[in-house]
Parts: structure tokens; C-alpha cells; sequence
């Protein structure tokens, strides 16, 4: 076999293999289970509770939760705000970078406050070490530790008979932060560290004469403790301009896997976690099942398009024998490159280790369509959310093709939590859709606003523009680069559209978990249809691609189907 | 819901106080603190030629007849930035631009076929630093610098050789040679 189709499979078996043990870990952390951690970071918590005045035993309701998170996170945009708007004046920027403008601090802000990390800045010169540490990795640990936390709630609800009071939100909140993300990123930062990542905090650049006797810079930093929550709170914000393409965010063949590994891992052990919390193994393990089934085709999908090659490449009489190498760097090849690709976009991440804009046609369009499904495994808390829209979805269908009232865990979904659930699930198509179809109408009339718009012509100049809008909906942060977005357009359309499509598929969710678990507990009988069935499995999957292809195919045809066809 | 909402926001002010100093404060200090403990001390790997000191994973133009030339950049290998072509397949352009870099190669190896190039060698990198080439690249240079610098053709392909780094564990990644390292040794040869 094609050694490098191999150590695909291989890293996956043995990420999922990983994911297992620390699903049970997250499970205990929501469960209020004691030991080694509790003694280390209780002491910590109890002191930040304590100083913010907050009772963590106080419990919540589903309407409660909602108001915590969003004010907090509205504290955060305030404060992100200042940093971006006026780092060019505030302390520790040795690379004496300019402060961002309005629209691009606004972009930048939301970007990172809703886990998405778009960046139309590189870090190099966009910002200081300041807005890096204090702005953008601060948002990195508190947006994932909103999403687990907003996972927990549902994870509550999900286990009550009928309940009302869901845990406290800032409870799951900071024990997300200190010990689930904190731990795994401190260990990664020194195994990066190690394998060559910087990680200085006074030196600004670097002025070096190459062998040639040129004279260049090189841009360092606080690097390798950033890289780290980058990728396990699935942000995917890159320290530097091209992300972990970079050859000192990214610097070997281990730090790839290393860092790939972060990429799926809390994503994949959040399903677990569900199935110890709830103690349904044969659940998370039916969702685990769907999700896997949807990421490797997908995956297979695009290693073969990569291996394969650029046919226009092929055209030109090279030897193409390592697959499509524009925009890849040599040490990850093709296929490390492909699972990379494909890792970011199911999980909602967004770093790259290779220019997604110069990937082969079907490879683009899988990478779109990854973020169009947005939840095999998806972003961490909220990729389990996502499921849950479609669970309800399933639940519904299956119900009504049985002819019974739909229940999910004992609980009747009636029409409040339908219409819920589809508003989410028609959020996403409406936000993307919409949004590429201003920015190609704008584009078509030639107005002068778009001239600088794309890179390529033709089918790939709309699938710049069909990625952006994706890549914002689905709160993922990767993009086709090529695209000139740094300007009111695209800083101010895709803001809008990461706030509603992280907070509507937050709040939808909650809501339904919460509303489900105030009704009476109806117990088990001869014809209910069980979640963790085979059937159900099937059922959830074929909801997942009909919604997808129906919503999303027309687009796909347009860019890179069609890019396809004609190369 | 306007009360419960200000009644959310002084713990929420506090709360992401402490946040910065616990998360972006104390984690940073003690990831760089344990740096100083660990190889490369969180400078970067580093190597040392003509009284400089370099960075052994960012790769550096090289476009002389007598060093191995390094893979095309968008950025001309300026680590003050970063950046890649971000060209599609198809894209003309682009194409173009391949196809020059290709002229290029051939009129500077006399004696090199088009269908030998590997595409590394005639694409833009990611990053636009990418350090490495694949062997089969560098091979294809041996001649060329070899005869501009006058040395025997054997004892720079021994060179190449011993610069080729295998797949980690025979699997992971592929097998790859440093330019700047490769060159770095390629000028003590005698």
C-alpha cells in the first residue's frame, strides 16, 4: 500500500483510540468528579469564583445559561475591541505594528470570540505581542471553554428526568478552561518547543545574511504556547500569516501529527464523553459511527484527488509522481496534507498546514463540504450541538414515518422544539448562500469594490468566494487566501454572519435540551425508536446528506464541481 | 431579563480579569519558563555558517549556479512575512508561470528531460519558507553544481545522499533534503 495512504490511517486509528480515554476524563470533569486534577485546580477556581463573586453550586436554568454566556462573551468583544483598536500604542509590540483599522478590529474581534479565528491579518505584521497573548490566545482558551460549556448544559439536560435547574454555567465554563484545555495545551506547547517552535517574549524579529548573502528577516514570538490552545480549542488562528504551514509554527513531520492530533481529538473524545456521562455507551457510539462514516469518505475523497494530482500539471509534462504540490510544503507532501485539509474543516478548526486555495477541484469542494455538514465531530461543544440539531431532526422524521409521537431519551419532541431545530439547521444554507450570492452579484456587475476581490478566474474566483462565506458560517476560520478580504465588505459581512451563525446555533440547541428536559419522563417501550440503534444511525446519516446535498450541491456545481469538469 | 443580565455583568468583568492573568498571564510565563528547560530553549533550531546564525527550518533563496536551488516562494523566502501562491489549478496564470520556471530549469541543466522534474521543484511552497526539496529534485542539480564549482559529480550525489531524510518511522511524511543545510555543507566540500 501507498505509504503515505498508510500513515493516514494510522494517525486516525490511533487519534480515535486516544480520544476514548480522555472522553471519559471530560465526562468525570462535568460529573464533579474528584482526584488528581480537583486537588491541582480546585484551590485555583475556588480563588477566581470567590474574586468574581460567583457562587458555582447556584444552579441554572436553560434561559439563565443563555444570559451568562452572553454577557460574558459581549465583555470579551468590548475588550478585544480596545487591544485590536489600539495595539499599535499599548505595551509589548517590539515589531512596532500599526493598530488594526475598525472594520478589520471588528472582524478580528468577533472572529475569535466565536472560536472561528477568520483572519484577514497576517500575524507578522498585523499584530503585537500583545493583541497575540492578550486578545487573540486569551479568546482562544474562553471561546472553546464556551463552547464545551454550552456542550455541558445539553449534556445535563440530557440526563434528567425532568429538571429544570441545569448546573451552573460558570462552573463548566472555567473547569473547561483549566482542566481540559489548559493541561493538553501546556504539554503540547513543550513537546513544540522541543521540535523548534519559538517561544521568546522580549526579542522582536530577527535580521539574518542567508548563505547567498541576501539580508532578510524573521519574524518570532511567543509562538509554541499559542499554537497550542490553536488548535486543541479548535480556533485554528494561526500566530503567523500562513498558519501551520509555517516552518517555525510547524516545523517537522511530528509537530504535524502532533499538532493534526490536537485537531480531533477533544472534538472526537466530546462524543465519548456524552456516552460516559449519560452511561449510553451504544450512543455515542452510534453518533461516533455517523461522524466517522461521513469524515472518512470524505477524506478518501480528497487524498485520492491530492495523490492523483493537478491534471494541469500533468499537462505540462512534469513529473507529478508526489501529488499536487502548489501551496504544499514538502516534509507534510500531499496526503499529510489532504488529512490536515480535512481534519480542520470537519472539527470547525480552520488552521492549515497547506494553501487550501490551490488544492485540487474535489478537494476544495470537500473541504466545503465538510464545513457545509459542520458537525462530524465539529468544534468542540458546539460540534456536538450541531449533531444534536440533526439527532432532533431524525427524531422527528422517524417518528412520523413510524406514526408514533417522536420521543428522544423519554422525552416527546412536539412542534416548539421542530421549529427550533429547523430554523438552526436552515440558519447555516440561508447564511452562506445568501452572502456568496451578494458577493458574486456584486463581482458580476464589475463593481469597482470587487475589483480586487479574487485571484483566479472563472469556476475557482467563485469558490474563493463561496469558501469565505462557508468558512464564516461554520464558525471554521480556514479560507481560500487568495481572496482580498481585508476590506468593508468582507470585514463587515462575514462579522455579521459569524455572530449569528455561532450564537442562533448555540442558543437553539440549549434551548430545545432545556425545554426537553422540563417535560415528564416517559419510560421505554416495545415501539419507541432507539437513539442508539443501527436504524437511527442510518436515519441520522441520510438527514445529514439530504440536507446538505439539497441545500448545498447547486453551489458545489458552480465552483469547484465545475472547475473539475474542466480541467 | 434586563435585571438578570446586569446582574450577570460585574461577576462577568471579574471573572475575565482573573481569566487574563490565569490563561494568558501565568500559562504564557510558564510555557516560556519550562522553554528555557528544553532544546532550543524556545529560540528556534538554529545553524551556524559565514558568522551568521540562521534557522535551520527556514528554508532561503537560492537561485546561484553553484548552490542546489530551493523550491519557488511567494514571498522571495522573506520570513518577515509569509505566504503562498494561493492559485488555483487551472488558473493561467499560474500555468504560465509554471511553465517559465520549467524554461528556466531546462536551459540551466543541459542534458535534464521536462518529464524528470518533480513538480516541488517548479511549485510555490505554503508558507513560501519551505526548507526542503525532494531528493529526486536535488539530484536532478548535481551535475549543474558540480561542474560550476569543479568538484567530482560522485561527491556531491554522496552529499545528497547523506542529507536525505527518510519518512519518520518509514511511514510518516516523505523523504526530503534541507537546502540551506545541504548547501551550508556543500560550500566546506573540497
Amino acid at each position: 500500500m501507498n505509504t503515505e495512504i498508510l500513515s493516514i490511517l494510522l494517525f486516525f486509528v490511533v487519534t480515535a483510540a486516544l480520544s476514548y480515554p480522555l472522553g471519559r476524563y471530560i465526562a468525570g470533569v462535568y460529573s464533579g468528579r474528584g482526584g488528581l486534577v480537583d486537588r491541582i485546580f480546585g484551590p485555583i477556581e475556588q480563588v477566581m469564583f470567590r474574586l468574581s463573586g460567583i457562587d458555582p453550586k447556584r444552579e441554572m436554568n436553560w434561559q439563565e445559561h443563555l444570559k451568562a454566556l452572553l454577557t460574558i462573551n459581549m465583555i470579551w468583544f468590548l475588550w478585544a475591541m480596545f487591544v485590536l483598536l489600539n495595539q499599535g500604542w499599548l505595551p509589548w509590540n517590539p515589531d512596532g505594528n500599526p493598530s488594526m483599522t475598525p472594520d478589520l478590529a471588528f472582524n478580528t474581534a468577533i472572529s475569535f470570540i466565536v472560536n472561528c479565528n477568520l483572519q484577514h491579518y497576517s500575524g507578522e505584521t498585523g499584530a503585537s505581542y500583545f493583541s497575540q497573548i492578550f486578545a487573540l490566545m486569551f479568546l482562544q482558551f474562553v471561546s472553546a471553554g464556551t463552547g464545551l460549556a454550552a456542550g455541558a448544559v445539553v449534556f445535563n439536560a440530557m440526563r434528567q428526568r425532568t429538571a429544570v435547574q441545569l448546573g451552573n454555567f460558570y462552573d463548566y465554563f472555567l473547569k473547561s478552561c483549566t482542566r481540559i484545555l489548559l493541561p493538553i495545551s501546556f504539554v503540547a506547547a513543550l513537546f513544540l518547543i522541543a521540535d523548534g517552535v519559538p517561544m521568546n517574549l522580549a526579542e522582536g524579529k530577527d535580521t539574518i545574511v542567508t548563505l547567498q548573502g541576501d539580508t532578510v528577516q524573521v519574524s518570532r514570538g511567543p509562538v509554541a504556547g499559542f499554537v497550542a490552545i490553536k488548535q486543541a480549542g479548535t480556533n485554528g488562528g494561526g500566530y503567523y500569516g500562513t498558519n501551520s504551514a509555517h516552518p517555525l509554527e510547524n516545523p517537522t513531520v511530528w509537530t504535524n501529527l502532533l499538532e493534526n492530533f490536537l485537531i480531533l481529538l477533544i472534538p472526537m473524545a466530546f462524543v465519548f464523553a456524552l456516552g460516559f456521562y449519560l452511561k449510553k455507551q451504544r450512543l455515542a457510539w452510534m453518533i461516533f459511527g455517523v461522524m466517522t462514516a461521513g469524515f472518512l469518505i470524505i477524506l478518501g475523497t480528497t487524498v485520492w484527488s491530492e495523490l492523483r494530482g493537478n491534471p494541469a500539471i500533468d499537462q505540462l509534462g512534469l513529473a507529478q509522481t508526489s501529488g499536487s504540490m502548489e501551496g504544499k510544503e514538502l516534509r507534510f507532501g500531499a496526503g499529510l496534507s489532504a488529512l490536515w485539509s480535512i481534519s480542520t474543516t470537519a472539527t470547525s478548526n480552520g488552521s492549515v498546514n497547506a494553501m487550501h486555495d490551490s488544492f485540487t477541484p474535489l478537494a476544495g469542494g470537500m473541504q466545503m463540504l465538510d464545513m457545509m455538514i459542520n458537525s462530524l465531530y465539529g468544534g468542540v461543544g458546539v460540534g456536538f450541538l450541531n449533531f444534536y440539531v440533526f439527532i432532533i431532526l431524525a427524531t422527528f422524521i422517524g417518528g412520523l414515518m413510524v406514526g408514533r409521537t417522536p420521543e428522544l431519551l423519554g422525552k416527546k419532541v412536539e412542534a416548539r422544539e421542530m421549529k427550533i431545530a429547523m430554523l438552526v439547521a436552515l440558519l447555516h444554507p440561508f447564511l452562506i448562500l445568501l452572502g456568496t450570492a451578494i458577493a458574486a452579484f456584486y463581482t458580476a456587475q464589475g463593481h469597482p469594490m470587487a475589483a480586487n476581490w479574487l485571484n483566479n478566474p472563472g469556476f475557482h474566483g467563485f469558490s474563493e468566494m463561496l469558501y469565505e462565506f462557508t468558512s464564516a458560517s461554520a464558525n471554521n476560520g480556514s479560507g481560500f487566501e487568495g481572496l482580498g478580504d481585508n476590506n468593508t465588505f468582507w470585514n463587515i459581512s462575514t462579522g455579521l454572519v459569524l455572530i449569528l451563525s455561532r450564537y442562533l446555533p448555540i442558543i437553539g440547541p440549549v434551548a430545545i435540551a432545556g425545554l426537553l428536559a422540563e417535560k415528564k419522563y416517559i419510560p421505554e417501550s416495545a415501539g419507541t425508536l432507539r437513539p442508539d440503534s443501527a436504524t437511527f444511525g442510518t436515519l441520522v446519516f441520510a438527514v445529514i446528506v439530504i440536507i446538505a446535498a439539497l441545500s448545498f450541491f447547486p453551489a458545489l456545481t458552480l465552483g469547484p464541481i465545475a472547475e473539475f469538469l474542466s480541467l | 431579563m434586563l435585571t438578570i443580565m446586569t446582574s450577570h455583568i460585574s461577576p462577568a468583568i471579574r471573572l475575565t480579569l482573573l481569566s487574563l492573568v490565569f490563561f494568558s498571564g501565568l500559562y504564557t510565563l510558564a510555557v516560556w519558563g519550562a522553554a528555557q528547560l528544553l532544546p532550543h530553549r524556545g529560540m528556534a533550531e538554529r545553524v551556524g555558517y559565514n558568522g551568521q546564525n540562521g534557522y535551520a527550518n527556514v528554508g532561503q533563496t537560492f537561485t546561484d549556479d553553484h548552490y542546489f536551488w530551493s523550491r519557488p516562494s511567494a514571498v522571495a523566502y522573506n520570513a518577515a512575512g509569509s505566504g503562498g501562491s494561493n492559485k488555483g489549478p487551472g488558473n493561467p496564470d499560474y500555468l504560465a508561470a509554471v511553465q517559465a520556471r520549467v524554461d528556466t530549469f531546462l536551459a540551466h541543466h543541459p542534458g535534464v528531460r521536462r518529464e524528470q522534474i518533480p513538480a516541488d521543484m517548479v511549485t510555490a511552497s505554503g508558507s513560501g519558507l519551505d526548507p526542503h526539496l525532494s531528493p529526486e529534485a536535488a539530484y536532478l542539480q548535481v551535475a549543474r553544481v558540480a561542474q560550476v564549482r569543479g568538484l567530482d559529480t560522485g561527491k556531491v550525489a554522496k552529499l545528497v545522499q547523506t542529507h536525505t531524510q527518510q519518512a519518520w518511522l518509514g511511514v510518516f511524511g516523505r523523504p526530503r533534503v534541507n537546502v540551506l543545510l545541504l548547501n551550508i555543507e556543500l560550500d566546506q566540500l573540497k
